[in-house]
Order: C-alpha cells, then sequence, then structure tokens
C-alpha cells in the first residue's frame, strides 16, 4: 500500500492557476504589444481576486483611457471603460451608488497623475473605499510615447526630444500626502510580491493606492535605448527597486533615486467616506 | 531504481496563438529551458524545468503553463 509513496520522491504538484475563469471568452490575445507589462499586471491582480475570493459579480473594474485602460474589457467582471482622466470620478459614483461593490481602477500613470490628478487627489483626501491600480509606465502608451508627470528627468520620449526637462512626480509620496490610507507600491518584474500587495490593498477598507512600476517596451524602451522588454523589466524595475526590508537598512543616501516597495502606508483608523457619508445621514435624520 | 528513471517530467504548454514572442519566458528561466525560434518560445531541455512557474507568471499573454 504505502509502497508507491515510499519509492516515490515527493514531487511538486504544478497546477496552473486557471486565470480564463476570471476572463471574458474570446477576447485573447489582447492589444499590447510583445513584452508590454500591462499583461503581466492584470495577471498578478487576478490571482489576488481570487486569493481574496471576491465574487466576480460584487466587482466593478473602472477605467479611463490609455492602453492600461483597455483592461476592464478582458475580464469577467462589471466592467466601465470611461473618459481619459475620469476613471476615478465614474469610480466614485457608482460606489456611492452601490456602497457594497468592490471598486478596482485600472489606470496609466498619464490618467491618473497628469488629466486625471484632480480626481486622484481628492479621492485619496475623501479616503473611498476603492482601489487604484496604477500601471506605471512613465509614458503616455497609447498616443505614441510622449512625456508623462512619472518621466524620469533627463530620459527620452517624443515631446522631451531632448531629455525630459521636468522633475518626475513620486505616485506613492502623492497619495500618501493626499490622505488614501493604504499606498503600496510593487513592480511586474515582482509578480509573486505583486500579487501580495494587492490582495491586501483590496482586502483594505478605504482608499488603497498601488503603483506598479511596468515596461512600455516600444515606446519608452526603443527611446531610451533598452534592448528589450527582459531588459527594460531587469534595469528599471529589479535595479531601479528596493525591498522595504532592504530599504531599513540602508541610507537614504545608499537608496538614492530607486524606488522602495512593499506597503509604504496603511491607516485602519481613517473613516471611510461612505460610511462617513451614511454618519452625515443619521445625524440629519435624528435632528428633524 | 535511479533518481533519473524516478523523475517525472512537467509538461510545458505554449499557445502560439497567444505567443508574441517578447522572450520574457525564455531570458528569465533559471535553468535555460526555454528558447526562441523566430517569435514563438518553444521548448528546447525540458528535463531542466523546475517547476518554478516564473514563466508563466511573468508572461504577459497567458501563452505558456507548466503542468505536471
Ligand atoms: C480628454 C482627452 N485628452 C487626451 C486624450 C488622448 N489620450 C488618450 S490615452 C492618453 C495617455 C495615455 O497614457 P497613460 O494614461 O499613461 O496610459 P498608457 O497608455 O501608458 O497605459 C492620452 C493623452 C484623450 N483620449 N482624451
Ligand atoms: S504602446 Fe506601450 S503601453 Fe501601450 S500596449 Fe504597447 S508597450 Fe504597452
Ligand atoms: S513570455 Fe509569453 S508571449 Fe513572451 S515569448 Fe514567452 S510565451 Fe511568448
Ligand atoms: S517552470 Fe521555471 S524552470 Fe520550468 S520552464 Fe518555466 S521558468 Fe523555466
Amino acid at each position: 500500500m504505502a509502497e508507491g509513496a515510499a519509492v516515490k520522491k515527493k514531487q511538486k504538484v504544478n497546477v496552473p492557476f486557471d486565470y480564463d475563469k476570471y476572463l471574458r471568452k474570446g477576447k485573447l490575445p489582447h492589444i499590447w504589444c510583445p513584452g508590454c507589462g500591462h499583461g503581466i499586471v492584470l495577471k498578478s491582480l487576478l490571482r489576488a481576486i481570487d486569493k481574496v475570493g471576491l465574487d466576480k459579480s460584487s466587482i466593478c473594474m473602472a477605467s479611463g483611457i490609455g492602453c492600461s485602460s483597455r483592461t476592464p474589457g478582458y475580464v469577467d467582471f462589471n466592467t466601465l471603460h470611461s473618459l481619459h482622466g475620469r476613471a476615478i470620478a465614474f469610480a466614485t459614483g457608482v460606489k456611492l451608488a452601490k456602497p457594497e461593490m468592490n471598486i478596482l481602477v485600472t489606470i496609466g500613470d498619464g490618467d491618473a497623475l497628469a488629466i486625471g490628478g484632480n480626481h486622484f487627489i481628492h479621492a485619496c483626501r475623501r479616503n473611498i473605499d476603492m482601489t487604484v491600480i496604477i500601471y506605471s509606465n512613465a509614458i503616455y502608451g497609447m498616443t505614441g510615447g510622449q512625456v508623462s508627470p512619472t518621466t524620469p528627468e533627463g530620459a527620452m520620449s517624443t515631446t522631451s526630444p531632448h531629455g525630459n526637462m521636468e522633475p518626475a512626480f513620486d505616485a506613492c509620496a502623492v497619495a500618501e500626502a493626499s490622505g488614501a490610507s493604504f499606498v503600496a507600491r510593487s513592480t511586474a518584474y515582482h509578480m509573486q510580491e505583486l500579487e501580495k500587495v494587492l490582495t491586501a490593498a483590496i482586502e483594505h477598507k478605504g482608499m488603497s493606492v498601488v503603483e506598479v512600476l511596468d515596461s512600455c517596451p516600444v515606446y519608452y524602451g526603443r527611446q531610451n535605448k533598452y534592448k528589450s522588454a527582459s531588459h527594460m523589466m531587469e534595469e528599471i524595475e529589479k535595479k531601479g527597486t528596493v525591498s522595504g526590508a532592504q530599504a531599513k537598512n540602508l541610507s537614504e543616501e545608499e537608496i538614492g533615486d530607486r524606488f522602495v516597495r512593499g506597503i509604504l502606508k496603511q491607516d485602519k483608523d481613517g473613516v471611510e467616506y461612505c460610511d462617513a457619508y451614511d454618519n452625515l445621514i443619521a445625524k440629519v435624520q435624528v435632528k428633524k | 531504481m535511479t533518481e533519473a528513471a524516478e523523475k517525472i517530467l512537467p509538461r510545458i504548454e505554449i499557445d502560439p496563438k497567444r505567443c508574441k514572442g517578447c522572450s520574457i519566458c525564455v531570458d528569465f528561466c533559471p535553468t535555460n529551458v526555454l528558447e526562441m525560434k523566430g517569435a514563438l518560445a518553444t521548448v528546447v531541455k525540458l528535463e531542466a524545468c523546475t517547476r518554478c512557474d516564473l514563466c508563466d507568471l511573468r508572461c504577459p499573454d497567458f501563452a505558456i503553463r507548466v503542468f505536471d
């Protein structure tokens, strides 16, 4: 009886994750270019959703316009493909009308921080319960590689042909300063860490912002002389970041211009916006 | 029984309709199991596969999967 078990050395049994149960049938292959990081972010997000155990019909995924904003088109949830810069505004409307829904916003760095910067900071300030996933590729991908608020100083883009003269935004610092109660950063290269961070972000009640460094090999990559998608992932996402644990043992000088990954802020005590709204209604009704 | 005879090889499936030939899986496979053949990732050294799953996890195109 136990003979087989005794003879056979225990092997890790590998059953690949079933992404298909969350995808719309017949929509793949997606439109993203070869090596685009957006697909890796989507896969990590689907694994996180699975881990949290969200029911598909309880999710509303909202986006604006951009390559990253094509994400909702592929998933079998309630989805909203809205206007450039307005994803968070639409998502806010859905959340207030249906507070029981789990809101995910998939948004480009241009969408979130340039045209939609205003909506972004105020949603953070209100601490409304949603998870905003910034696909941060340091460029406007969809429109041909223009400079974005996260393009590093000196980097090439279609609209900075002599090198970007502007300092870049630190999306996480903006989110923290604006009042988001959960702020984290990861990369497409660190896709397992990303899955964990996204799981914690979805589970957190309040405004969760996750900046994901990912690559646009076609526009950012070519203009900045990266050889391939994996070369970009190696240089920007791996060598360009340090984990929170590593950062603890490093001085600011040693960290230099590398980004710190992991959960950067989590405040569980702040009042969430829909709750604040309910409290206000209760207060006004008592007065009457 | 020798260890080699005992070893059950995994099955790696690459969907040619989905693979866009980005080479991410090839470049990050720790044991060089994969190689690019034109614009398609292919398995060249299955016996070296450790089932680490990194190829699947980093494939942006849902194109490669590792089964037992
Ligand atoms: C009101 C408005 N202004 C400008 C545009 C053109 N536009 C479409 S996508 C985009 C930027 C996309 O960049 P990002 O949000 O970073 O996403 P990515 O494509 O890099 O994923 C712009 C400027 C638009 N669609 N609507
Ligand atoms: S243009 Fe850039 S961001 Fe858009 S799909 Fe292609 S690689 Fe991705
Ligand atoms: S990572 Fe995916 S799309 Fe890229 S070469 Fe490998 S199988 Fe093909
Ligand atoms: S599972 Fe790991 S070892 Fe096997 S092919 Fe994929 S990356 Fe290589």
